[in-house]
């Protein structure tokens, strides 16, 4: 079990080296360097999942402890792990799709100046998020909440000379910042109730309601920022200003999970309190009808895929809080491979088509990337929830769930899987299939000096190797990956697997009648097929439907602007306020009234340095004076 | 026994006549010498009227029977020290007069007379209400009793006052050496110089006549 | 019976107080510098009149270090004194005056 302690150790020794050695290493070694790192974390994670899987269902968790962090008096906070079901299997698909990730950037950062600074990101990233997942206390797990945090702010900005990712980095970092406000109360509401961080301590402890429903709602108040939920999701779509392989890796596939894994975990603390329970379902299912909504009408190729990842979240807490956890859980995992898979292939594109994002100006490239189109298909149908692909049978599961809580969330969560159908038909008919319509853009850019576009024979060309074996084994992973959890044949590995975490007790077992699922999934499938039907119908011919894409929709119903209006206008102001007034005026003021007064004395005194030295003199004259005078007085007394 | 009586009477009270009036002539001297430096133009009169107010020191100094400090007084200060200005200002030729009345900064005379008359009437005045000296008396040895002055004073300086005296040895070399190097005329030597300077020294004795040329 | 030590003491005070008067007033600088041994011997004869009155030897001794460093002092004022003539002839303490804010 020693190889625990490797598994955030190997992505932090690659960290430390390429920070400081990064420069040295030449281009490829250095992300090669990371690629062998996360590849070892994931090997040291599948010997440690192995080992536990020999061992009974109830001895599943075993705490490692690697130092003691936080020793004052009666609080003691280990650096410590705890492996058990649920944060091995995070650890799984952390470093499996994060190894993946890596593997593809080599290819897709070639030639970037900074290109080992990228390596040193995605390592740092991929130990934060081990930390995260793999801490056995809530503080320690927040170090690593933090510099998942730090990782995505430095990544998404990491084109930091393009003004729009500057701003997108900033906006992620500070929305995130209000969720961890949340998560931060709930460590102090921790401390003061137990005394502990500990989530062995914690999470066996019996909660009064209104206490568990406080803790509870700040602690998915964190997982609202880092999981993008409303009314924290703006900062995701903004944050694809970073390189593609990010915007799969942490924003698709792990950081944007860490919510789903908080609430996970945290299960025995929310299932005190329905009220929070009824928030966390409520809210996943809004968020996961709105961002479809919006999801429909953009046109760069990678808003459309953060739209659905926000969709995507949201169904997950829709699970989670209509009660089956694994069914949340279950729907991370298969997001994890399609929706990197989507990223990839997206990036993939945008290779090809030399940092085109837009839609409208792609098309018909289905002729061109023969393995890039197969992967997205496979994506977009998993998405699209079709059987047998992964997302059907996630999708599935959580509808069920929401059917048992609440019909009227089902009934969010159907709309949402036709949507999800539809804008994904748009965007593959828009890409790979119609018109080639980059052609004259090409030109265009041609003209206005960007000369290497399609030099090349001017035909989009199919990425390197480093690029598509990552898809190959994505795609395969999109494919057979619901094999993980399937809800028949006793294939239900994940259930069974995370069963010790979630007791009856926390998450108390419901029973769906066999004749409800088969409608379920049915009524689901054909919602899924209207859809793509729908988008096929609308799609096939025009590329402009004006119709079809309102303004409102394109602009995200005007809530960005509506709160960059009613929030940012005032706070500017006020800042404004502040710097130029308070501090400009009354705080240097004072400064420069202080410095001024000593300038203005020292001009003043100076006239006493007459350089005569028989002024001097006098002054020590003066002074034995005084001194005798003051010693008449004290004789006198 | 009566004459005897008187006599030693007498001598008693011609002791204590001598002792003033040793005392009155020894201030006399002390007070016109200070007041004939302060007040004289010429540097070799304030130096002259120096010596007299230093024999007024040594008058009364023996007055109270400090004989050594006396005969110091006298061969130190009225026989070396003065000399030595003396010395200084012929070697300098600066023996002309002090235009005593021009004094460029305003209030210095005032003030400082006012200052010195502030001073005297402050001791003057603890003079009356406190005692003059305070303390224990014969800490480092009596200076009565059996045995010259120079013996005593002798032995307090070389038992009790060994280190202090030791170290004045020092004083007194370290002052010579600092008197050498500073009326020492400096000429530095051409590694000392930068090339600048060297070229400026040799342009300047090119073109200087040899008559009025300056070896030094 | 000799004369009360007050007498001396006095005497003192006032030669102190002549030749700091002399100090402030005068600008020659050997004359300066000889007012200053006023001063010195001014407190020379305090010490010997304390001496008398404390019975204590030890207020010789002081003047006797007092003399020391007094010659000490002649001569290393003397050499600076003749340094800044030779610079400038006719040079009294006001003529330097550089050194001020």
């Amino acid at each position: 079990m020693n190889a625990a302690y490797l598994i955030p150790a190997l992505p932090l020794i690659g960290a430390i080296v390429l920070l400081f050695g990064g420069r040295r290493l030449r281009e490829p070694l250095s992300g090669w360097l990371a690629t062998i790192m996360a590849v070892g974390s994931f090997v040291a994670t599948v010997i440690v999942w192995v080992s536990l899987l020999g061992k009974q269902a109830s001895a599943r968790s075993i705490d490692k402890n690697i130092f003691t962090w936080v020793p004052v008096n009666s609080l003691h906070v280990n650096a410590g792990l705890q492996l058990d079901p649920l944060s091995i299997l995070w650890c799984l698909f952390v470093t499996g799709v994060g190894s993946l990730i890596t593997l593809y950037s080599i290819g897709y950062m070639h030639g970037d100046p900074s290109f080992s600074r990228f390596f040193f990101l995605l390592n740092a990233f991929v130990f934060s998020m081990i930390v995260l997942v793999l801490a056995d206390n809530y503080l320690f797990s927040f170090f690593g909440w933090e510099g998942v945090g730090f990782c995505s702010y430095g990544l998404i900005g990491f084109w930091f000379d393009r003004d729009t990712a500057a701003v997108a980095a900033k906006k992620a970092f500070v929305t995130n910042r209000v969720g961890d406000y949340g998560f931060m109360i709930a460590l102090f509401l921790l401390f003061q109730h137990f005394g502990s961080f500990n989530y062995r301590d914690v999470l066996h402890s019996h909660l009064s309601g209104s206490f568990a429903t406080g803790l509870a709602l700040m602690l998915f108040l964190g997982a609202v920022g880092k999981s993008a939920q409303i009314p924290l999701y703006m900062w995701l779509p903004d944050a694809m200003e970073g390189p593609t392989p990010v915007s799969a890796l942490i924003h698709a596939a792990t950081m944007v999970t860490a919510g789903v894994y908080l609430v996970a975990r945290s299960a025995p603390i929310i299932h005190f309190s329905s009220a929070a329970q009824w928030t966390i379902s409520i809210i996943g299912a809004a968020t996961a009808l709105l961002a479809a909504t919006i999801a429909c009408n953009q046109n760069d190729i990678k808003r459309v895929l953060a739209y659905s990842t926000v969709s995507q979240l949201g169904y997950m807490f829709l699970g989670e809080g209509s009660g089956d956890y694994g069914a949340g859980i279950y729907h991370t995992v298969m997001h994890a491979f399609f929706k990197a898979l989507l990223f990839l292939s997206a990036g993939a594109v945008i290779h090809a088509l030399h940092d085109e994002q837009n839609m409208k100006r792609m098309g018909n490239l289905r002729r061109y990337l023969p393995i890039t189109f197969p992967a997205f298909m496979i994506g977009f149908l998993a998405l699209a929830a079709i059987p047998p692909f992964d997302g059907f049978w996630s999708k599935d599961a959580i509808l069920a769930a929401a059917w048992h809580k609440s019909p009227a969330l089902w009934a969010v969560g159907v709309l949402t899987a036709f949507l999800t159908a539809y804008y994904m038909t748009r965007q593959v008919v828009l890409v790979f299939f119609g018109q080639s319509r980059w052609f004259d853009h090409a030109k265009e850019r041609g003209a206005a000096g960007d000369h290497h576009v399609y030099e090349a024979g001017g035909v989009p060309h199919e990425a390197p190797a480093t690029m598509t074996v990552p898809l190959v084994i994505l795609a395969a992973a999109s494919v057979l990956g619901w094999l993980l959890d399937a809800p028949f044949g006793g294939l239900d590995f994940i259930n069974k697997w995370l069963a010790p975490l979630f007791p009856p007790t926390v998450a108390p077992a419901f029973s769906v009648a066999t004749g409800t699922k088969w409608l379920i999934g049915l009524v689901s499938v054909a919602f899924a097929l209207a859809g793509l039907a729908s988008g096929v119908a609308a799609w096939r011919r025009a590329v402009d439907r004006p119709r079809l894409e309102p303004a409102v929709l394109e602009h995200a119903w005007y809530i960005d602007e509506g709160v960059s209006r009613t929030v940012a206008g005032p706070l500017t102001r006020m800042a404004n306020t502040f710097s130029f007034v308070i501090d400009g005026r009354l705080v240097d003021g004072l400064v420069r009234a202080v410095s001024g007064s000593f300038a203005a004395s020292g001009r003043q005194l100076r006239r006493v340095q007459t350089g005569y030295v028989r002024n001097y003199a006098l002054g020590i004259s003066a002074g034995a004076v005084i001194i005798l005078f003051y010693v008449s007085l004290r004789a006198g007394s | 026994m009566l004459a005897a009586l008187l006599a030693d009477s007498s001598g008693q009270a011609l002791a204590h006549a001598s002792a003033w009036a040793v005392f009155a002539v020894g201030a006399a001297m002390i007070l016109t010498g200070a007041l004939g430096v302060v007040l004289l133009r010429n540097p070799v009169h304030c130096a002259l009227m120096l010596v007299i107010t230093l024999f007024g020191i040594a008058l009364e100094f023996i007055d109270q029977s400090a004989d050594f400090l006396a005969a110091v007084q006298i061969i130190v200060y009225a026989g070396a020290v003065v000399i030595l200005f003396l010395f200084v200002i012929m070697f300098l030729g600066v023996d002309r007069k002090e235009a005593i009345s021009a004094e460029p900064t305003r209030f210095q005379r005032p003030l400082a007379v006012l200052l010195g008359v502030v001073a005297l009437v402050e001791i003057l005045a603890l003079s009356r209400i406190d005692h003059w000296s305070a303390g224990t008396p014969s800490q480092s040895g009596a200076l009565s009793g059996p045995g010259s002055n120079v013996q005593k004073l002798g032995q307090a300086i070389y038992t009790g006052y060994l280190l202090p005296f030791e170290m004045t040895a020092a004083l007194l070399v370290i002052a010579v050496v600092a008197a050498v190097v500073l009326s020492r005329r400096h000429q530095p030597s051409a590694s000392e110089m930068s090339e600048l300077d060297q070229e400026e020294l040799l342009s300047a004795r090119r073109f200087t006549p040899p008559d009025q040329g300056d070896q030094s | 019976m000799s004369v009360p030590s007050a007498w001396y003491l006095v005497l003192a005070a006032v030669l102190f107080g002549l030749g700091a008067t002399g100090l402030l007033i005068r600008r020659n600088v050997l004359v300066m510098f000889m007012c200053i041994e006023l001063m010195l011997n001014a407190v020379n004869l305090t010490f010997v009149t304390f001496s008398r009155d404390l019975n204590d030897i030890g207020g010789q001794v002081n003047v006797f270090f007092v003399l020391v460093v007094a010659a000490a002092e002649v001569v290393v004022g003397l050499a600076i004194i003749v340094a800044m003539f030779r610079r400038r002839a006719a040079a009294t303490a006001d003529d330097i005056h550089i050194l001020k804010g």
